[in-house]
Order: C-alpha cells, then sequence, then structure tokens
C-alpha cells in the first residue's frame, strides 16, 4: 500500500500501522516529543501498534524542534 | 552572637508570577528558535533564568542530532509548545492537539498569522482557534496584535492570557505602539505578556514598565552576538522594570522640578 508520509509517497506492506510508519518516518519507538496524525486526526502513542493503515492516507510524523 | 545584616543592594523583585493557575518565578519567557546551537541555546536560557521556553512541532528529520527536549529537561524548564507556521484555525487547532499528544500538556501557545511578510496575527481565524481549544481543554496562550478589542476578546473566550505583540516577530523594532499595550494592561483581568519584537534589553525594560506582566522573546537573545550575555541583560531588564513599575514613576513635566532647596541659597554677587 501507498500512504503519503511526510509529503512522500511512501510504499509500506499491507496491513502496516501506525507504529509502521512511524519506523518509516525514521522516528525510533523511544524517540520523544513525537505525534502522529492520519489525515490530519491525532492518532494517541497507545494506538500506534492497533491502528492500521489504508491505502492513499496521507500520514504526519512531528516531533519537537527549536522554536519561538 | 547576633547577626549582622550587611546587604546594601536591594534584592531583585521576586514576587510569583501567576499564569495558567500556576506559579512561576520568572517573569521572562524565553523562545529556543534561532539560536546557532544547542550549546548556545542552554547557556543562554540557565542566565535568563526562563522558566518556560517555548518549541515547535515539524516532521521527524531522521537526521536530527540531538533534542530540544533533552536541553529544556537539563535545565529543568517547562516546555510550552507553539502553533507556530499555522495559517488558519483548523491548521492551528490540529498542531495544537499534535502537541498535547507529544509533549503531554494542556498549554498552547496559540499562533495563527495572517501571512508570512508581516508574520501578523489572523485576527478572525485566531479567536475561532481560541474559542476551540478552550472548549476542548486547552490552556490557551494566544500570540495576539496589540489591539485592545481582540484582547478583550481573546479574555472573553476564556485564553489564561493574552500576549500582544510590540513590534513583528524577528523585527527588533520594539514597543511600537506602547499607548495600546498600556490600554490592553488597563483593562484585562489576565496577565499581559508582550510578546514579538523585543530588540534589546530596554525594550523588555518598557514592557514591564507598562504594566505587561511579562515578556517573551526568542530572536533578540538567539540572534545576538552573544546570546548568553544578552540572556542576562534581558534577565535583569525585565526584573528592573517590573520593579520600576512597582516603585510608580514620577509624571513627565514639560518643564524643570529643582532638586535641590533654593533655601539657604549664599549671597555671593
Amino acid at each position: 500500500m501507498i500512504v503519503e508520509l511526510n509529503g512522500k509517497r511512501v510504499e509500506l506492506s499491507d496491513g502496516a500501522s501506525v507504529a509502521d510508519a512511524v519506523a518509516a518516518a525514521g522516528a525510533d519507538s523511544g524517540r520523544r516529543g513525537v505525534a502522529v496524525a492520519v489525515d490530519g486526526e491525532v492518532v494517541p502513542r497507545s494506538g500506534w501498534e492497533r491502528t492500521g493503515l489504508r491505502n492513499g492516507q496521507r500520514v504526519e510524523v512531528v516531533e519537537a524542534i527549536q522554536g519561538g | 552572637m547576633a547577626e549582622q545584616t550587611t546587604e546594601k543592594t536591594a534584592p531583585a523583585e521576586v514576587d510569583a508570577f501567576e499564569l495558567g493557575g500556576r506559579s512561576w518565578g520568572s517573569r521572562l519567557i524565553v523562545g529556543t528558535g534561532g539560536f546557532r546551537s544547542l550549546d548556545d541555546l542552554e547557556r543562554a536560557v540557565e542566565v535568563s533564568g526562563a522558566e518556560i521556553v517555548t518549541v515547535a512541532l515539524r516532521r521527524v528529520d531522521p537526521l536530527a542530532k540531538g533534542s530540544v527536549l533533552d536541553v529544556i529537561d537539563r535545565l529543568g524548564a517547562f516546555a510550552l509548545p507553539n502553533t507556530a507556521g499555522c495559517y488558519t484555525a483548523r491548521d492551528a487547532v490540529r498542531t495544537a492537539r499534535l502537541a498535547r499528544e507529544a509533549f503531554e500538556t494542556e498549554w498552547i501557545k496559540l499562533e495563527v498569522i495572517g501571512d508570512d511578510r508581516t508574520l501578523f496575527p489572523d485576527a478572525v481565524e485566531l479567536l475561532d482557534a481560541a474559542q476551540t481549544l478552550v472548549e476542548d481543554g486547552f490552556t490557551v496562550l494566544p500570540y495576539t496584535n496589540d489591539d485592545p478589542i481582540l484582547a478583550r476578546r481573546l479574555e472573553e473566550v476564556g485564553c489564561v492570557t493574552v500576549m500582544p505583540l510590540g513590534s513583528p516577530i524577528g523585527s527588533g523594532m520594539g514597543i511600537r505602539n506602547p499607548y495600546n499595550v498600556q490600554i490592553i494592561v488597563d483593562r484585562a483581568s489576565v496577565p499581559v505578556v508582550l510578546d514579538a519584537g523585543i530588540g534589546t534589553a530596554s525594550d523588555a525594560a518598557l514592557a514591564m514598565e507598562l504594566g505587561c506582566d511579562g515578556v517573551l522573546l526568542s530572536s533578540s537573545v538567539a540572534r545576538a552576538e552573544d546570546p548568553v550575555r544578552m540572556a542576562g541583560a534581558m534577565r535583569a531588564a525585565v526584573e528592573a522594570g517590573y520593579a520600576a513599575r512597582r516603585a510608580g514613576r514620577i509624571p513627565r513635566k514639560l518643564h524643570a522640578l529643582a532638586s535641590t532647596p533654593d533655601e539657604g541659597l549664599p549671597e555671593l554677587g
């Protein structure tokens, strides 16, 4: 399946979860201050493993950076 | 033997700063953006005495070295997430919800800007986002224009503070409309934090002298030639301005008022 992960089209295995997308984005599971939105809606960390993705979904994986 | 008190200098004003239902020891909030290195950031925040520092959210960078969160932890500071870069209420609300998840805090510095040249807030979108977020349980700290009416509206929808700009973000132009800031301060029943436009220490002192409860700044320290030294200057300026406000300044007069009495002046002519 293809998802749009942080603005790039990325191929994930069928049945991939949000946790897989987080890993594909380069954020290892222990990384702090990471949050995920799928099609604009936040998926809490506790739901990453059990939330499956569908073809064509837009996944944003964000983290803390310096900012005013 | 009796203890002698030999203190000759007045202690810095240390009244607690009540903001968002919490009590803070510093009235200076520092943004973490624009520093040349995390090391500069860490030393500057330490010297500034700030207990609240702002952070932003962006797409994960797998190559990023070191995390701003580690720095903030070492400093024992509170990371206040912002919604920088959002142009609509919808984007700002979504970013705030992501920030709540990422930082495990209900606090959000709400920024909804109108264009990328002035970075002025979009009043309509800002108020809309503020209302939605307050209803959603957020502690909302809005970056706003120096507009007393908008400030009142933000307060009415339940924001815990209003944070008017002095001049455009990063401009270093200081407080261009001190009268509006004064009106906002006079009418607000929530704390007022001067946010944006501070260029140097006197700007921060002026904000406090106008009656602001705190100052939020970033570029003026981060982009100073010597950020650590400027951080110390800002700390002193906020303390001095706060003390001066509480001390009650003399009124401005057009003509002189002698400070030395005429009585007893010798005739030497």
